[in-house]
């Protein structure tokens, strides 16, 4: 009963602070904004030279864009226990009397929360990707978020756990998080790539969760051109689902675990 | 009243770091107890192996009748924290630090809106509760940790250098809440400083060097430890001084920084004994009553306040260690 307190205060602070930093939320829209509506439309401009076999790029690379909040918001949130630890807020956290267990799982509940929000304000540039979202479309696309960035948050905290310093965290934004979009199906389809990209791609479990995404935003028919094939077979959205709760509870366990040999 | 602190050879290394050395008390109920030493001898070290963030390499220590390894969640409950680095989360208001802290203790909610109430006015931030942490001054920061950490009702409250970077008039607040805690809620306080004067208003206090205690005992008894008052004088020449007073009184002086000194019985009785034609030529002269920085000085050789700064103070311990031949702790 502790630990279920001990995680929902853990959750809240989160969020608490998340609302008390509206400025982050204002320019949270910055990058999305620049990608989708500046370099989304400039890409778009030299795709439609091609006449047909082509495809509306904008429409293919905004549940990426959604991807590429998610994904950010959730790493960067795990991350924050380093600021926590910086800060000297952590040993607070560390003295109670609440499990570490608990601990992690009101973290990356918060982080997930964070990014599901950030990831469904995104929602606002549904009329310039010309894409049509039904209520229901639009309640499983949250869903998916969610899970997705509940995996994110603990792989964002399993780095945090290692991680000392504040140099650290540069050092993880470019090697990790970087690679993590860019080596995946959130600003182009698998289609046409050479091989070894495409099976870097396919390593990614970045790919399955924009997968997801793009599936639940387009729909599996408009999506399935773009979508990722395993062994000859074309990835369903549930086994998206599945690679990504996977990967999470991995990622998570993992976390658990390094927070109780390394604090 | 039982003991509510039993620490029993407690040893913690850190490689081939002997932080905490062998170390044995024990803490009455109600009791103020004060761990004193300079930076670096172990203090926060065992603090911290006390509640619950460190596990000793060998050893035992008991909080409230429970195990600091195998019965953590307990001894957690049982104590209250004001770490020597600030643990606040600035971005929030002191209500909702407190807030927090009510969860992650399992505050029962129908009381936790009076106790956040009743410690925020018993350390004068009721007014301020809405303010957000970043906006306040070091001291009221302090005194939002001190009543945090009161808010479960702990049996001991730890202090780890709960003074360290205020100045005097907000250190002298501080105090005033701690003893009048002690007071009203018959409250255990474990102290760590290395502020002498501070160090006084505990019960007893535990002189800690390189991880070992090396005098635990009441202030005044410690004090006596040092025999009589002090009589520190200015002279041309300090060495001709020294040999002067050994001579004429049998008197064994020391040199230091500020002068040549000795320990008396009834120190201004004597001073006119001494005076009574001295050679050396006397620039000035004072008695005072003995310190703990005394204590500390007859029992290491050093002084405990010149360690309190910086590198340039490290590196003249290390070669006072070394002349001294001590064996340091790096082996």
């Amino acid at each position: 009963m502790s630990n279920l307190r001990g995680a929902y205060i853990i959750w809240y602070r989160d969020l608490l602070r998340f609302w008390r930093d509206r400025a982050r939320l204002i320019t949270s829209f910055a990058m999305p904004f620049l990608f989708l509506v500046i370099f989304a439309t400039g890409i778009a401009s030299v795709f439609e030279q091609d006449g047909d076999g082509g495809f509306d790029y904008i429409n293919f690379v905004y549940p990426g864009i959604i991807g590429m909040v998610v994904l950010f918001t959730s790493i960067m949130t795990g991350v924050s226990v380093v600021w926590d630890r910086e800060f000297g807020f952590l040993k607070e956290v560390l003295v109670a009397p609440i499990s570490r267990t608990s601990v992690a799982i009101g973290k990356a509940l918060g982080g997930a929360t964070i990014a599901t929000i950030q990831g469904t304000l995104m929602l606002v540039f549904i009329p310039f990707a010309d894409v049509s979202l039904s209520v229901g479309g639009a309640f499983l696309l949250i869903a998916l978020m969610f899970v997705f960035a509940l995996s994110l948050t603990s792989m964002g905290l399993l780095i945090a756990s290692r991680i000392r310093s504040m140099e650290a965290f540069q050092v993880v934004v470019q090697m990790i998080l970087f690679p993590l979009f860019f080596v995946s199906t959130a600003m182009f389809p698998t289609m046409a790539l050479p091989a070894w990209l495409g099976t870097a791609v396919k390593f990614n479990p970045v790919s399955y969760g924009i997968d997801a995404l793009r599936q639940a935003v387009l729909g599996a028919q408009e999506s399935a051109m773009f979508g990722i094939d395993l062994f000859g077979y074309r990835m369903p959205l549930v086994l998206d689902v599945v690679v990504i709760a996977l990967f999470g509870l991995i990622m998570g366990t993992l976390a658990v675990r390094s927070f109780h040999t390394t604090e | 009243m039982g003991k509510i602190i039993r620490v029993e050879n407690l040893v913690r290394k850190f490689s081939d770091l002997v932080a905490v050395d062998d170390v044995s008390f024990e803490v009455e109920e109600g009791e103020i107890f004060g761990f004193l030493g300079p930076n670096g001898a172990g203090k926060t070290t065992t603090i911290n192996i006390l509640c619950t963030l460190l596990k000793p390499t060998s050893g035992t220590a008991t909080i409230n009748g429970f195990d600091v390894v195998r019965q953590q969640n307990e001894v957690r409950r049982s104590v209250g924290l004001v770490f020597q680095d600030p643990s606040l989360d600035i971005k929030l208001s002191a209500l909702q630090n407190l807030e927090f802290h009510t969860g992650v203790y399992n505050v029962p909610r129908s009381l936790s809106k009076q106790r956040i109430e009743e410690v925020l006015k018993m350390v004068d931030l009721w007014d301020r509760r809405k303010g957000v942490v970043q906006n306040f001054s070091g001291g009221m920061r302090r005194r939002l940790e001190i009543g945090r950490g009161l808010l479960h009702y702990p049996k001991v409250l730890f202090l780890d250098e709960p003074t360290l970077g205020l100045d005097p008039q907000t250190r002298f607040h501080i105090w005033q809440y701690i003893l009048e805690l002690r007071k009203r809620e018959n409250i255990t306080v474990f102290l760590t400083t290395h502020y002498m004067d501070e160090a006084t208003v505990a019960d007893r206090i535990a002189i800690i060097d390189y991880g070992k205690i090396i005098a635990l005992d009441t202030p005044d008894a410690l004090k006596r430890m040092v025999g009589g008052d002090i009589v520190t004088l200015k002279t041309e020449n300090a060495e001709a001084a020294v040999a002067e007073i050994s001579e004429k009184h049998g008197i064994e002086a020391r040199q230091d920084s500020e002068g040549v000194f000795f320990e008396i019985q009834n120190g201004e009785e004597f001073i006119p004994i001494l005076l009574r034609d001295f050679k050396s030529g006397l620039q000035s002269i004072s008695v005072r009553r003995p310190t703990l920085d005394d204590v500390f000085m007859k029992l290491t050789g050093r002084e405990i306040r010149e360690e309190a700064g910086g590198v340039a103070v490290m590196k003249k311990q290390w070669a006072m260690r070394t002349a001294q031949g001590r064996g340091g702790r790096f082996h």
